[in-house]
This record gives C-alpha cells, structure tokens and sequence, in this order.
C-alpha cells in the first residue's frame, strides 16, 4: 500500500490547478464573461481530460479513476464553468458499450431525482429526466431495459435551463423527445458494468465537492484573516476558528475517503467499488452542505448577496451532492453491501 | 497510488490472519470493561512473541523495522478477526526514541515493547488540564536522586503501572515551559498514593490519581535533559493524537461489525433511525481506516509529525462519538438490566473529545498552525 500520488499524477493535478487558477472564474461578475469561459473550455479540450474513460484498443480507459478524479477535484475547487464530469460520465457509458466516442458534445441523463440513470423502454419517449452538466451539449445518454442489463441510447436537448448550480447548467429532457439508440449499436452493459459506472460517478462527484470544499474553506479563511471588527480581524475569535477548523477537518477527511474510492473504481470488484464511492460519496455529501454554509457564514452579511462567490460554492455542492445520490441514498447502499436493509426488506 | 498490498504486505497479511485464527484471546474492545485490561498484559505478550508487535519500530528495542504502512494491516486483521486492538503505546516509545539518550532508550524501551514494563503517564494536574504549562510537580535533586511531590490526575491504568513517565518542574527560575523536566519513576515504592476514579460509564480501573509524596527517581532515569520536559510531552501528546500510532481503527471497527452482526441477525428489530446511526457508524470507521492509510503512506516520505496530528484527533473524535451513537441506538441502554455493554461504549465515548487535548485545544491549534489564522 502506498496512496502517494505519483509523479505522473501530480503532474496531472498540478496541471488542472493551473488551467483553473488561470481560467477560472474568481468573482461571481466573471462567470457571465463569455471570452473568459471560452478559453477555460478550449484550455480542457486541449488537455484531453474529458476523453481520460474513452476506450483504448484493449478496450480498457485511457487512465483510471483517480486521474479523472483529480481533475475533477480541481475543477471543483475553481468553479470551473465548464463540462467535465457529464462528458466524462458518457464516454465512460459508451466505453462500456463498446460503442464508439461521441461526435458530437454529450452528457448523460438522469432520472428526475438525479438518482440514477433515466432509463426508457424501447420505443418510448423520453418522458421526465435531466440532463446534468449539459453546457453545449446536444444530446443525452440514456439507457434501455435489456436481456442482462441495459443498452445505451441517446436524446436530443433542447430544454430550459436550470441554474441551481452557476456553473454547470442542468437541462430537463423534453418529455417528447425521441429515444434514439446509438448509430453504431453498442452492446448489453451488465449490471455488474452499471455498478461500475455508478461508482465512476460518485467517486467523481466526490472529488468535485472535495475541490468544492476546498475552495470554500480557502475563500473564508482568506475573509476571516482580511475582515476587521472590533479593531482586529475577525479570524482572531475562537468562535470563528472553530467554524474554520472543523470545516478543514471536515474536508480531509471527505478527501481520504473520496480517493479511497477513485482508486477503487477500477481495482476493486464492482460491488465493493460501488460500496466504496457510496462511504465517500455519503461522507462528502454531509460534509460539504455543512462546510458552504460555514463559509456563507463567516462572510456574515456578504455572504448572504449575490457577489459573494460562497453562494457558488453551496450550489455547485447541493447538485454535486444530488447527482447518483446523496447522503440517504449512499448509506443504504454502504448498509446494503454490509448484509443490512436494502434487497433485505428492512426497509 | 494504490490501497492494495504488495507483495510483501500480502505475504505478511496471509501470516497474520493464519496466526489471529489461532490465537484470539476473545477479549471485548478496550476500554469499555475492566475485564479488558485484566486480559490485556497477556495479549500484548502474545502479540508481541508472535512477531506482530512494534512493526515500524527499531529492531534494536524489539520491533521490525518495516514501514508503518504495516500497521494498517495489522488493525485491518485485528477487527477483521474480532481480536482486541493492538496496545496503544506508540507515543510512549516515540517520546523517549526521540528524546532519551542511548542509554535511557536501551534500558527503557525494550520492556514497553515486549510488554514486560507497565507504564503509565503522569502529565495532567488537578490544577494543569489543558494548560500543562502551569503543572505544580516539583522534582527537587537529592543526591544521585530527585525527590518528587505533587499530584497527577487521570494516569491511566495506574495501579497497574510498574512505572511512569512523570512530568515534573525542576526549575522554578525559568518560565514555565522551559522549567519541566521529564523521569521514569518507579510505581512500587514508598511516597506514591493511588486513588482510583469511577467513570461516567462505572469502569473503574482505568483512570486514577496519584499522589507523589517524597517518591524517588534517580536522576539517571530522567529521559532528555533538565528543561526538555516539555518538549517531550508535546512529542507525546502530537503521537496520542494519532489514529495510525494508536491503532483505534481496530478498536472501532471492532465495535461496528458487532453492532452490524446485530442488526442482521434480527432486522426487524430495528427501525429506520437505528439503522441510520449504524450506517453513520460504518462510514466514519471506514473513512478513519482510509484516512490513516493516506497519513501513514505520506510518512514514506519521512514527512514529520506535526500540526496535522490535530485534525487526525478531531477526526477520530467523532468516528468514536458516532460509533457510540450507534452503540446507544443500535445496543440500546439495557432499560430492562442486564447487559448494559453499549450503554458502556456510548458514554465512553464522551471522554475522546477531552482526552490527548479537548476538541477546544485541536480546533485552536488547526487554526494557527493549518489555517494561519492570526492569534
């Protein structure tokens, strides 16, 4: 055992730090600069990092889960208003498909909880879903029932936007809207590949609210050291050290966990990564709501305006946390790998 | 990076778990029954025969020498197996490998690791709780001898000590940090009063008093030299703050999968609240276990202890208070008598957020030393 990161990979996160730091937007006004996020987004297309889960030849992903998950931790930390994890999350579907990569931008649809995948019977159409982090994208992944799994096919977008999140839009399905399968077919995915798959997912939606975390705690620290009241910054007082410090505790904790899962995504068997992103996904979840808050409130009154990039933070972190499941759903499926509830009748 | 073994680690995995098949004393988590401690002597001697014991210390005081990524392994087996955590001693033996001089460390530290010597830790006063600074135990020099008087509280499993690691002021003319020096007295003498404290969760053999009056040390058994007392009681405390050196991951996870075997034996009995803290449980226990793989693969790199130790304590705090939530729930308070076990671990519980330095004392030190907030 040794979790160090490699050379290689923290060559890889360093790298996605610096795109983000150049790039990124650092106040809310910036978010609505067009030619900024346009250079954020050629920065990542030029990286590659939205093709790390296409297939190789062998047929495996071009780099495992922590490497995706390092870029998606950086990405979080920097509010980066671009497509990531739902270009990553279809490449990793049509992967395990063996269907080819996607011409055009993708993402992947969920069901209107965001809970799992939006899944249609053949023929049907769309009915109700969201498509996440769908920022021009024009279709949706989504998946048919199937003789031993599912089969993956794809929906055109063109809903409304949704801006819980300001910095990666959500778009509902058009209830209308064809189903259509893929141009090329594409296999059965197994149960056992959608767990798979699920695990990619909240092992990265873990590392997001990570890098969500992060930059929050970093953006209320650097307050609380330039803030002054009574004649002396208020990152003096105990009650706001408190505040700040079991925020940090609380963020590495959620990190150990969340590489924990990155790693086991593809070095584990599926249920026992599935059970691992569900530790780190549940640990994170709760931990991220608590620690936007703190950092909302040691803004005190700016912290509750618009300019205020904490209110960014917090809504990049409640659809991270919602995307394949937060805190409920994530500890029955820790309990449920544990022999309790779940396909058990507990509950 | 990688969470698997290598081949090494798994050769040294499959030997532990034949061994553990064999040789589990059947004792209950520590700290939650005075029968634990009565067992625990022969376990650590066990442990240590066996060649499982002290894995990332030197040879030359009985360990092995490997990294101390082999510790995770072995709580890994110890919960795995349902055996009794590993003795918790490494911050005794790092505190006098890093301030003892040859001589202290060859006659002191061989018995702590084989578990020969009992030691105990005389740091906290009635008076000198989270400010140790303050402490009143003098150590006046006698002679080849010093002579101590004053009065320790909470020294753990005292009056089963042969000896302790006692923190006393040997010069009043200095300020206060630097006039502490730290010895290893001699628990079986005259001069030496002991009084047992009953817990909140009635154990009554853990924690004592002690009463130094008159007792003698010679002052060849002070470890670092006079005015490094401090020092070493910080290198200690940053030690005691450490899940990884503590071994408490074992002790936890113990704990869960006997509430989880529980539960699966009549789920109907339990209702969606119970099941939740059980699920808490088993997710903070995990996250700890991960979170000191991560702490203990950055030490291959010779990283040193330091303010990082605090957010470790706050961590393992509230994997503790939430697996004794879910020792209350799940366990229940023994409303009807009887076996009133989680009742015992819950209110154990209570006392992690206090003991090694309160969740206060961490938050203030994360603060200044992490955040680099101003003071």
């Amino acid at each position: 055992m040794d979790v160090r990161l490699s050379p290689e990979q923290q060559a890889l996160r360093d790298s996605a730090a610096q795109v983000v730091d150049r790039l990124g937007p650092h106040a809310v006004g910036e978010l609505d600069d067009a030619e900024r996020s346009a250079k954020l987004d050629a920065a990542v297309a030029a990286s590659g990092w939205r093709e790390l889960r296409t297939a190789t030849h062998a047929g495996g992903p071009w780099a495992s889960g922590v490497e995706v998950a390092l870029v998606a931790e950086e990405l979080g930390r920097g509010l980066a208003d671009v497509p990531f994890l739902g270009p990553t999350l279809a490449a990793e579907l049509r992967r395990l498909a063996g269907a080819a990569p996607a011409a055009a931008p993708e993402t992947v649809a969920l069901g209107a909880d965001l809970a799992a995948l939006a899944c249609r019977p053949h023929g049907a159409p769309a009915g109700a879903g969201v498509a996440v982090d769908a920022l021009g994208a024009t279709a949706a992944l989504v998946v048919v029932p199937a003789t031993g799994g599912h089969t993956v096919a794809r929906v055109a977008l063109a809903g409304d936007r949704a801006r819980l999140d300001l910095t990666r839009p959500t778009v509902a399905l058009d209830p209308s809207a064809a189903v259509v399968a893929l141009p090329d077919g594409g296999t059965v995915v197994s149960d056992e590949g959608e767990a798979r798959w699920t695990a990619l997912g909240l092992a990265l939606t873990a590392a997001d609210l990570v890098g969500a975390m992060r930059g929050a705690v970093d953006l209320a620290v650097d307050y609380a050291r330039d803030r002054r009241q009574y004649g002396t910054p208020i990152g003096s007082f105990q009650a706001v050290q408190h505040l700040l410090a079991d925020a940090f505790v609380a963020v590495e904790g959620s990190r150990s966990a969340a590489l924990h899962a990155a790693w086991a995504v593809d070095a584990l068997p599926a249920a026992d990564a599935l059970a691992a992103a569900a530790v780190a996904k549940a640990y994170a979840a709760r931990a991220a709501r608590t620690v936007c808050e703190t950092a909302i409130q040691v803004h005190g009154g700016i912290g509750n305006t618009w300019e205020c990039l904490a209110h960014v933070f917090l809504r990049r972190a409640l659809l991270s946390g919602d995307i394949l499941g937060g805190v409920g759903a994530n500890l029955d499926r820790v309990l449920d790998h544990d022999g309790i509830g779940g396909a058990r009748g507990l509950r | 990076m990688d969470f698997g073994d290598s081949p090494d680690e798994a050769a040294f995995r499959a030997r532990l778990r034949g061994w553990l098949r064999d040789n589990d004393p059947g004792l209950p988590a520590s700290s939650t029954s005075d029968e634990y401690w009565a067992g625990q002597a022969a376990w650590h001697r066990s442990l240590y025969d066996a060649g499982f014991f002290g894995l990332s210390w030197p040879e030359d005081i009985g360990g092995h020498a490997l990294p101390s990524v082999y510790d995770v392994i072995l709580d890994e087996e110890l919960a795995a197996a349902g055996a009794p955590p590993r003795p918790s001693l490494g911050y005794l033996v790092q505190g006098i490998l890093e301030h003892g001089n040859d001589d202290v460390r060859r006659r002191f530290l061989p018995g702590i690791v084989n578990g020969r010597d009992r030691w105990c830790q005389g740091f906290s006063e009635p008076d000198a709780g989270s400010d140790l600074a303050s402490l009143r135990t003098r150590a006046e020099r006698d002679g080849d001898d010093y002579v101590i008087t004053g009065h320790k509280v909470w020294t753990s499993y005292s009056d089963l000590a042969d000896w302790c690691l006692v923190l006393a002021r040997t010069d009043h003319d200095v300020p206060r940090h630097k006039g502490l020096s730290a010895f290893r007295i001699s628990m079986r003498q005259p001069g030496i009063e002991q009084r047992p404290l009953k817990m909140i969760n009635g154990i009554t053999r853990e924690f004592g008093e002690v009463l130094f009056d008159g007792a003698r040390v010679p002052a060849a058994d002070m470890i670092g030299d006079p005015g490094e007392g401090w020092k070493l009681a910080m290198t200690v405390v940053s030690h005691e703050r450490e899940p990884g050196e503590l071994g408490y991951v074992a002790r936890y996870k113990k704990v869960v999968e006997e509430l989880a075997a529980t539960v699966r034996a009549a789920p109907d009995r339990y209702g969606p609240e119970q099941v939740r803290d059980l699920g808490w449980a088993i997710v903070e226990a995990e996250m700890l276990r991960l979170h000191v793989c991560r702490r203990l693969s950055d030490r291959l790199d010779g990283i040193s202890h330091g303010p990082e130790g605090s957010v470790d304590k706050l961590l393992m705090t509230r994997v503790e208070q939430a697996v004794g939530h879910a020792a209350l729930t799940v366990g229940g308070a023994a409303h009807g008598g009887g076996d009133d076990t989680w009742l015992k671990v819950y209110l154990y519980s209570r006392a992690q957020s206090v003991m090694g330095g309160t969740s206060q004392i961490q938050r203030n030190l994360v603060a200044s030393r992490i955040l680099g907030l101003p003071t």
